[in-house]
């Protein structure tokens, strides 16, 4: 659809609130298996309750409920969570400095697993394509990369060093072995490995490369994986893009190169962007809207610009720690979830004049 | 936590008459918090003036600035964490709340009013039992 059509006017529905958690809600994620014909799609999310809690939606209803919540693991904040690609496992992200993993054994979920060996809170966790590696990041400013062996044994491979501080985020790109952290320092790095299977920095992307000027909270690719979108508390996101074909072909000279910065839209920190398959790209601030922006064709100069598809203000009552859109069947359905300690199912709608 | 007084002589200050600025009577607001390491209140050691808090209740916001007693004080970071808890038990949980050094105040000033203000950095430091508890010394102290 094109995004510039005049005649539409798009709007954030409501479809449900999941309440629960007895704390902000921190992160939350759909599992990639779900929201098809035979499997009803999946939420998990995580608190400062030191819980996870996994949400369902009834094929009989349509409505969510809250299957189950994952307790007594994690001994402080649960900061993020993730599914791995085919969707059996779940990593959690604790600020009790260990990352779990858990697997669905006939509906009752269970910790298989605890990584231990950052310093301090653990901020993130991302599966990488092939589902053959974990990363983990933390505030002791190290990112681990954790080799996935059979029976669900994790082996540290790598303990990268670079970052001047905490490490905010981790997110591996969506369809080739390079990690992307970034960081209270300001800066986004590129990690790739090398023939001998040495893991280095091949790029930091800080201030002089038109980077952000201050903490970095997420990244996000786009569907091609040629380009990100990165948010930060500079009120900005920025997006990047790079030869996707260079990459392909094991190029690790190829630099990410700075495309657009979409500035004035926001007015506190934003702590989260993602960008949809079909290339809207939401933000969830700490003004507790949630945004969403395209490429508009209007400008030429320069290559694409972005402009302001539609703002929600009050999309939660307090900060928004999260947006995420489905990767199920089902268009344009996104999740939120807030300080206020609730997640928002929407649905971005069109009503065409 | 430290080994020797950071500052260990303060000029301490008459307390000023107080304006209330929430509607909480029991709130008797920042000015008593104690200082980390010496039984005054921080009003008595002029780290903190009236003029520094600016309530915003149209827009739910809270700047408030603070004056360390001196440039390098390392218990800044402290006094700023009690400042917030303070704040979150006198304003509703929806007020959204801007802690920063008065400018000039104090060597680190970006670093910082950028940590203060780093909402899971807080966080963070308020899950970890032994600055949760100098902070809740700082607070329900009943030395004064």
């Amino acid at each position: 659809m094109d995004f510039d059509d005049e005649g539409s006017n798009f709007e954030l529905k409501e479809i449900q609130t999941l309440s629960g958690h007895t704390d902000r809600v921190w992160s939350l994620a759909w599992n990639p298996a779900t929201g098809t014909d035979d499997a009803q799609p999946v939420i998990a999310s995580c608190s400062g309750d030191k819980t996870v809690r996994i949400w369902e939606r009834s094929a009989l209803t349509r409505s969510w409920d809250c299957k189950a919540v994952l307790e007594e693991t994690h001994t402080r904040t649960v900061r993020s969570c993730t599914w791995s690609p085919s969707g059996k496992l779940l990593a959690t992200a604790s600020f009790d400095a260990t990352t779990a993993i858990w697997e669905n054994v006939g509906g009752d979920f269970q910790c298989v697993s605890t990584l231990e060996g950052h310093e301090n809170e653990v901020k993130s966790v991302s599966w990488n394509a092939s589902e053959s590696l974990l990363a983990t990041c933390s505030r002791d400013k190290t990112v681990w990369i954790w080799e996935v062996m059979p029976g669900n044994e994790f082996e540290c491979a790598s303990v990268l060093q670079g970052h001047t501080q905490d490490v905010k985020m981790i997110k591996w790109h969506p369809t080739m072995d390079i990690l992307f952290s970034c960081s209270y320092d300001n800066t986004i790095k590129v990690w790739a490995e090398d023939d001998t299977g040495d893991w280095h920095c091949i790029q930091t992307i800080g201030e002089s490369s038109n980077g952000h000027s201050s903490t970095v909270w997420a990244i996000s690719f786009n569907a091609g994986g040629d380009k990100m979108v990165t948010c930060s508390d500079d009120l900005t996101l920025k997006v990047w893009e790079a030869d996707i074909e260079g990459m392909r072909s094991g190029n690790n000279q190829v630099l990410w190169k700075h495309l657009s910065t979409l500035s004035g839209y926001h007015d506190r920190t934003i702590f989260s962007v993602h960008w949809s398959r079909e290339g809207i790209i939401a933000s969830g601030a700490a003004d507790d809207a949630i945004r969403f922006f395209v490429e508009s064709k209007d400008s030429v100069v320069d290559g694409p610009s972005y402009r302001l598809l539609l703002k929600k203000e009050k999309a939660h009552d307090m900060d928004v720690n999260v947006v995420q859109w489905s990767p199920g069947q089902e268009n344009r359905v996104m999740a939120s979830a807030s300080d206020d300690g609730t997640i928002k199912i929407w649905e971005l709608a069109t009503s065409s004049n | 936590m430290t080994l020797g007084l950071i500052n260990a002589n303060p000029i301490v200050h008459a307390k000023k008459e107080r304006v209330a600025r929430c509607e909480d009577p029991h709130c008797d607001f920042v000015r008593d918090i104690r200082d980390p390491e010496h039984p005054y209140s921080l009003e008595q050691l002029s780290v903190l003036s009236e003029e520094s808090i600016t309530v915003d209740d149209k827009l739910g916001r809270i700047l408030i600035t603070f004056t360390p007693t001196i440039q390098h004080c390392s218990m800044a970071t402290v006094i700023g964490l009690c400042l917030r808890v303070k704040l979150q038990e006198c304003f509703p949980p929806h007020y959204k709340v801007d802690i920063k050094v008065s400018p000039g105040s104090h060597a680190d000033e970006e670093a910082v009013n950028k940590q203060l203000n780093d909402k899971e950095r807080v966080a963070a430091a308020l899950e970890n039992p032994n600055l949760r508890q100098l902070v809740d010394e700082c607070l329900y102290s009943n030395e004064l």
